[in-house]
């Protein structure tokens, strides 16, 4: 069972935290902050395991993270799940999202976390590995993403009225339109008293 | 969610979840698994949305909601939707069913009552066509068998093969993990598996797969302790690919290998420890992980011979370790290393003190009361090495001043707490106690922790003792004089200590000493009594002593021994546990003992005064260890040197040198063994002679440098043996150790009962055969098999006798079927695999006998037995193993659904005239005889009962011809694969002060799979009508549709009931509807349907009613009915059997009948009245009719007319 993922960046930042068991606020945080902790002060070229996550689980768990650019991420799992397979998911989950967001940065997963969970239940339901096969989850995460923009219709419209004005090509607009006078009168309208 | 409380808002997110809109929904259920939990109070009222989503024709809204439970889903939820789910298990998109399995689980901890009415077909999941299903279903056996693997062990056959079959890496790893979990339990499996197990190792690239083999193999290896003669070989390639992984440039690698080794040293360390080399390579890694691990390997490799050797290059270790961290902890291990197994492996204890002693010389390092705890520890129990360690601790006291550099920040000066108390309680052994007892008086000793300080005044007063009675003999008593007048003068300095300890022990030995003094100065000699003070010893008490002593009978520890004191009293009593290690000995005299107790008395007086004192900081009361507590530190003034200087205490013995010593020593005792051997090697013993000759010694040979007598613990007299491994009551996974055999083959054992159910909300499936007449019919129909089968059939038929005879013989038939597919299966398998086939010719050995259970079926799996020769043999018996393996299919699901409607069946039954039963039972056998020759519905023969089943009221006579059979069942719809048949409303029913006149029908289908695949997922649905609705469950929508309750495999019919509600009845209804479904065969699986119509005539609202002919004639006479006629040509017919045409097809029942003349009468279920007089003559029939409502009556007329147009 994976027992929760978490995704922080350098600074220990959090950007994505999810707990497959409930824990309150301030736990989480201290979690965080306490993985961030053991996780930073380790090198590059050792190796992905941790243990003694003692916040979460206890001797049975492990944490297992890789360090991608800004980025760490931490899957914190007990002893059924193979430690090397955990790894290779973490690359699945990252090349996931790197197809999904076209190069993914830091920022996107700032900007659409709901995305990054979207993506994420596709490949872990309640801490349990749903799908490795990253067409699998692509096709699946793409049709939902479909769906959601067909049922934006008329609810959406506003937003692309919007935008199509934005992305308008104007340059024949002339600079100075001279309207003249068009002062509106507003007419003196009687108070309600 | 993002770190924030977001309860305040879980109304909204629960709006949002039940939003029609997909983009809301998903956010809504997202923000729902983020922040609900199971103590979030709305959560209960998610259960009808949910269960709308589930079954939303959207497999993405399914999806959603699915992954959303998966993070909330709390004891109500899975119980109310646990059925749900089972359904969406067999949905048909591999999406759906992924998710569905995958939640199971969390179901099942949730509510473990769902796990066997569940685990058929979870189990049927794990041979889904779909990989990601198949792998939803193996993580999720795999999650519940790791914690009661016991109750899995049947599956291992079914596991074995997807084994040796899958090539998901990721399937394959939760399988050899869920192995490795099984091994330890079935022996035999392990034998099985190393082979398979072994050429995987060889053939797999994958590492992951590579280890998580090892580890298997390592776990089989372990479970099988009696040598099996290959198994060097395993261990073998295991440890070399393990050496690979450690030898490889990856950190993980390494880290994963040395973790693996560590599990196979604990039963082959031989094999591990010839990679020595390596692990202590590995402590030199700068990853600290892997630095770990292989500490902890060389924990478990240490022997009395490298024992020493290792431990020096951990000290060279602990030299060079830059983090404390790293550094305690090896400090920790090397401490555990030598301690191991009562000091098993170490040979020479000065050595051991010396290494003690070096590493006092850690700086900063927490464990100073594990090196302290050690000391005394050996001190106490090795009594030949005391002399030493006095020595020893001697000189670590007089250079004290070096350990107490930073006393606050480290906590080695722990360690002066035991030489101190080992120098005093030892003293006999100390050369020079004048000069200890100098330098445990220095002034420097004030600012030592509190109780190391109470030690030094404690023990000080001992080493008194030990001067005065060395001096006794002498005649000028001036040494004597000096020690007391230097306790005198030294003294003070403790009276005035802020610590109440140190100051009550310094005043008390005091005072002492001053009177010692009067009586020296008058000559008298005192040193006999001031020795008796600390006289007798002291024996080492086992940790767990106090916990085992019996309460001895009649004494209640519960029980007040006084009135319960007020509650301001009770406040300051406090736990005696702190002396429990403290416990009088017997050895010691009385003097002392009294002494002891009046100081554990003073002692407890002071805790008291401690904790009702604000200035005090509280010991916690569970630190057993008196020297662990430092209260008061903080309040001695501490004047900090910083010493910067590497620390070396001066004239402490190297351990270095008892390494050079212990290779001499042993050189020597082999040469001398050498020679003795020489001298003796006539007699010499058996075997050992060469060995000495090639040169390593074995383990036996070294003997310790002393002779060490290691003192036990003790323990108290008649302890109890008590367990101390005892399993977390809270563990979830504990409610779910539930025996899952039963289910697999529900022959003989316990099956599914009632109460096991999940809560089923939706229609019912009516179980069709259940008359005893049909089980002998169906005996018979076994026997008549065809001859090629008999060895089969017979089998057969005795587990028939075994189950529970829900089966018809069209599930035998398919049985047989699939048993001659396997066969086919099995012996294509043979030809193209070979680790299959091993497990095929077990299988094939095994006696037929034992198909009956399930376990024994295990038995002959693992069993490895010589293959017949006969090939006919084979196939029959492969046959009757097969058939007991675990069949995934409709009996077992179909049955508990079935069950419990017999009751109500009869129940409903139960009012009805006993013609009508017997119409039932007909009906019934005509199914069956329907079945049996796999004939439409329509029954042209003659069925002996006929005429019986037509008296009424005792009218009919009887030696009129028997009627030809009749069916209530019409033809619905066919097609390919399946046909309906609608038993036209036969049971309707009224429902009792209902609202409105609203009435519900049941509707019987009969749903018969024609082609040979298998059936599934039925969803019946119907277009509602105003008039007419369907039934459905609360909270699905108008246009979701039913599901059939139960699925079909080839050729087998069952029967669904529907409940619809109408309006008003006067009028026929039509209902289009469709049945969709999947079909399933071995290869493929499609989505069909088939559309039909319902026709519910009026005469489907009439209920047989039975009526006496005073009462009919009354009704007749009130007026109240509207009259109409009807005029029947050319019914060649006689008219009895005209009458049970009108009875049983329109639910009438006959008053009276003279002649040629009937009045029958029927009331429809709301209670209208209809009345008939039918009279015949010749081949014209005249119907005249009453009733109060004339458009029933006028439809009730025609379709009566139908009905005789039609013949």
């Amino acid at each position: 069972m994976i027992k929760a993922i978490l995704i922080f960046n350098n600074h220990g930042k959090p950007r994505l935290s999810k707990f497959y068991e409930h824990y309150n606020e301030d736990t989480e945080q201290q979690i965080i902050r306490e993985t961030f902790h053991l996780v930073s002060k380790r090198d590059e070229n050792v190796c992905n395991f941790l243990e003694g996550g003692m916040l979460i689980g206890g001797s049975d768990y492990k944490l297992i993270y890789r360090h991608y650019a800004t980025l760490y991420f931490v899957f914190c799992v007990d002893s059924s799940e193979s430690e090397l397979g955990i790894l290779d998911l973490i690359q699945v989950f990252v090349e996931t999202l790197d197809k999904c967001f076209e190069n993914v940065c830091e920022l996107d997963l700032i900007f659409h976390v709901d995305k990054v969970h979207h993506i994420l239940a596709e490949m872990v339901m309640g801490g349990m590995v749903l799908e490795t096969n990253m067409n699998e989850i692509i096709t699946q995460v793409d049709t939902q993403n479909k769906m959601e923009k067909s049922e934006a219709g008329i609810a959406g419209a506003p937003a692309r009225a919007v935008s199509a004005v934005k992305n308008m090509n104007l340059p024949e607009m002339p600079r100075n339109i001279n309207i003249g006078d068009i002062s509106i009168k507003v007419p003196n309208l009687p108070s309600f008293k | 969610m993002l770190g924030y409380d977001v309860s305040w808002a879980a109304f909204n997110i629960v709006e949002v979840m039940s939003s029609s809109k997909f983009t809301y929904k998903r956010i809504g259920y997202l923000a729902a698994s983020q922040c609900f939990h199971e103590s979030t109070d709305v959560i209960m009222l998610t259960t009808n949305q949910i269960r709308k989503d589930l079954s939303s024709p959207n497999q993405y809204d399914t999806g959603v909601a699915l992954t959303g439970l998966s993070c909330f889903v709390t004891p109500d939820l899975a119980r109310d939707l646990a059925n749900d789910i089972m359904t969406l298990m067999s949905h048909t998109k591999p999406y759906i069913r992924k998710k569905a399995v995958l939640i199971m689980y969390k179901v099942f901890l949730k509510y473990p009552e769902s796990l066997r009415p569940a685990f058929p077909r979870l189990k049927e999941k794990l041979e889904d066509p779909d990989p990601g299903v198949q792998s939803a279903a193996v993580n999720v056996i795999c999650e519940l068998a790791r914690r009661n693997p016991k109750n899995y062990l049947s599956l291992a056959p079914l596991f074995f093969k997807l084994m040796t079959s899958s090539t998901n890496n990721w399937v394959l790893i939760k399988i050899i993990k869920l192995f490795g979990a099984l091994t330890p339990l079935e022996p035999r499996l392990g034998k099985k598996l190393i082979e398979p197990l072994t050429n995987l190792i060889h053939s797999t690239s994958a590492m992951s797969l590579l280890y998580e083999c090892v580890n298997t193999v390592i776990a089989v290896l372990i479970s099988l302790s009696s040598g099996m003669p290959n198994h060097s070989a395993s261990i073998q390639l295991c440890v070399q690919k393990l050496r690979i992984l450690i030898e490889d440039s990856d950190q993980n690698l390494k880290y994963l290998g040395l973790l693996a080794m560590s599990k196979i040293l604990k039963t082959h360390p031989k094999s591990v420890q010839s990679h020595k080399d390596l692990i202590l390579q590995c402590l030199d890694d700068k990853d600290e992980s892997i630095r770990l691990r292989a500490l902890d390997l060389l924990y478990g490799m240490v022997s009395k011979k490298n024992l020493m050797e290792i431990v020096k290059k951990l000290m060279l270790h602990v030299d060079k370790a830059e983090g404390t961290t790293y550094r305690d902890e090896l400090l920790t291990k090397i401490i555990d290393i030598c301690s191991q197994s009562n000091y098993q492996y170490i040979t020479n204890f000065e050595w051991y003190i010396s290494i003690l002693v070096e590493l006092t010389r850690l700086e900063g390092t927490r464990h100073g009361h594990l090196i302290a705890s050690q000391m005394l520890d050996v001190a106490i129990r090795v009594k030949a090495i005391r002399a030493f360690a006095v020595a020893q601790m001697a000189t670590l006291l007089d250079n004290a001043h070096l350990l107490t550099g930073n006393t606050q920040r480290n906590g080695i000066c722990e360690v002066l707490y035991a030489a101190a108390w080992i120098c005093g309680e030892f003293s006999e052994h100390l050369e020079n106690p004048m000069q200890t007892l100098e330098a445990m008086l220095r002034p420097k000793v004030a600012t030592l922790p509190g109780h190391i300080q109470a030690v030094y005044v404690q023990n000080s007063a001992k080493l008194f003792a030990t001067v005065l009675k060395s001096q006794e003999g002498d005649t000028d008593g001036t040494t004597a004089q000096e020690a007391s007048q230097l306790m005198i003068d030294r003294l003070p300095l403790f009276v005035q200590s802020a610590n109440l300890e140190v100051q009550e022990r310094a005043s008390c030995i005091l005072q002492l000493v001053k009177y010692i003094q009067k009586l020296q100065q008058k000559d008298v000699e005192v040193a006999e009594e001031v020795c008796a003070l600390f006289a007798g010893e002291l024996n080492p008490v086992a940790p767990k002593a106090q916990k085992k002593v019996p309460v001895p009978e009649g004494l209640d520890l519960d029980a007040w021994i006084n009135e319960p004191p007020s509650e301001s009293e009770s406040e300051d009593e406090q736990p005696k546990a702190i002396f429990a290690k403290e416990e009088p000995k017997h050895s010691r005299s009385r003097h002392t003992e009294v002494d002891e107790k009046e100081l554990a008395r003073r002692r407890e007086a002071r805790k008291q005064e401690q904790a009702n004192n604000p200035f005090y900081i509280k010991a916690s009361p569970s630190s057993q260890k008196v020297y662990q507590e430092t209260p008061g530190v903080e309040h001695i003034p501490v004047v900090q040197i910083d010493l910067s200087v590497p620390l070396k205490v001066p004239g402490l013995p190297m351990s270095d040198q008892y390494v050079k010593l212990e290779e001499e020593r042993r050189q020597k005792a082999r040469a001398e063994k050498k020679k003795k051997e020489k001298k003796k090697r006539k007699e010499k013993r058996s075997g050992r002679g060469k060995k000495h000759d090639s040169g390593p010694e074995s383990e036996e040979d070294i003997a310790p440098a002393h002779m060490v007598d290691i003192v036990t613990e003790e323990m108290p007299e008649n302890a109890l043996p008590s367990d101390d491994d005892e399993r977390d009551p809270a563990d979830p996974h504990k409610a779910l150790d539930i025996d899952l055999d039963n289910l697999v083959e529900s022959a003989g054992r316990r099956p599914l009962a009632d109460s096991e159910k999940l809560p089923v909300r939706s229609h019912r499936a009516v179980e069709v055969q259940k008359s005893p007449v049909e089980d002998g019919e169906r005996e018979n129909a076994a026997s008549q098999e065809p001859k090629k089968k008999s060895s089969k059939e017979k089998k057969e038929k005795k587990k028939d006798k075994d189950r529970d005879r829900k089966k018809s013989k069209e599930e035998k038939k398919k049985k047989k079927h699939k048993h001659e597919e396997k066969e086919e299966d099995l012996l294509g398998d043979q030809t193209d695999e070979p680790v299959v086939q091993s497990e095929e010719t077990s299988e094939v050995a095994a006696p037929p006998t034992s198909t009956s259970a399930e376990v024994s079926d295990l038995d002959f799996w693992l069993s490895n037995a010589p293959l017949p020769s006969n090939t006919q043999e084979v196939a029959t018996a492969v046959a009757s193993a097969a058939e007991a393996a675990p069949e995934p299919g409709a009996p077992s699901v179909m049955a508990p659904d079935s069950e419990p409607d017999e009751p109500k069946d009869t129940e409903m039954e139960e009012p009805k005239s006993s013609k009508h039963k017997k119409k039932k039972q007909k009906k019934e056998k005509e199914d069956k005889e329907k079945k049996k020759k796999k004939k439409h519905h329509h029954h042209h023969h003659h069925s002996d009962e006929g005429g019986e089943e037509s008296v009424q009221n005792g009218t009919v006579e009887e030696e009129e011809e028997p009627l030809p059979p009749m069916s209530n069942y019409c033809l619905l719809a066919e097609n390919t694969y399946i046909k309906m048949m609608m038993e036209d409303a036969d049971e309707v029913y009224d429902i009792q002060g209902n609202l409105q006149d609203g009435s519900q029908v049941v509707v019987s289908v009969i749903f018969e799979n024609k082609c040979d695949s298998f059936l599934k997922s039925m969803e019946f649905n119907v277009l509602d009508s105003l008039n007419s609705k369907l039934q459905r469950p609360e909270g699905s929508g108008p246009h979701d549709g039913l599901v059939v309750p139960f699925q079909l495999p080839p050729g087998v019919s069952n029967e669904a009931r529907f409940v619809f509600t109408v309006q008003s009845i006067v009028m026929p209804q039509k209902l289009k509807g469709t049945l969709t479904f999947i079909v399933k065969n071995e290869d493929s699986s499609t989505h069909e349907k088939l559309d039909f119509k319902l026709h519910f005539t009026c005469t489907s609202y009439l209920i047989t009613t039975p009526c006496y002919s005073d009462a009919f004639a009354k009704l007749l006479e009130s007026g109240d009915l509207k009259s109409s006629s009807l005029r029947l040509e050319g019914v060649n017919m006689p008219f009895h059997h005209l009458l049970a045409r009108i009875c049983f097809h329109h639910h009438f029942s006959v008053v009276e009948r003279i002649d040629s003349c009937a009045s029958m009468y029927s009331r429809s279920i709301q209670g209208h009245h209809v009345c008939l007089l039918v009279k015949t003559s010749g081949q014209t029939v005249s119907v005249d009719a009453k009733c109060d409502e004339p458009t029933l009556l006028g439809n009730v007329l025609d379709e009566i007319k139908q009905t005789f147009s039609q013949c």
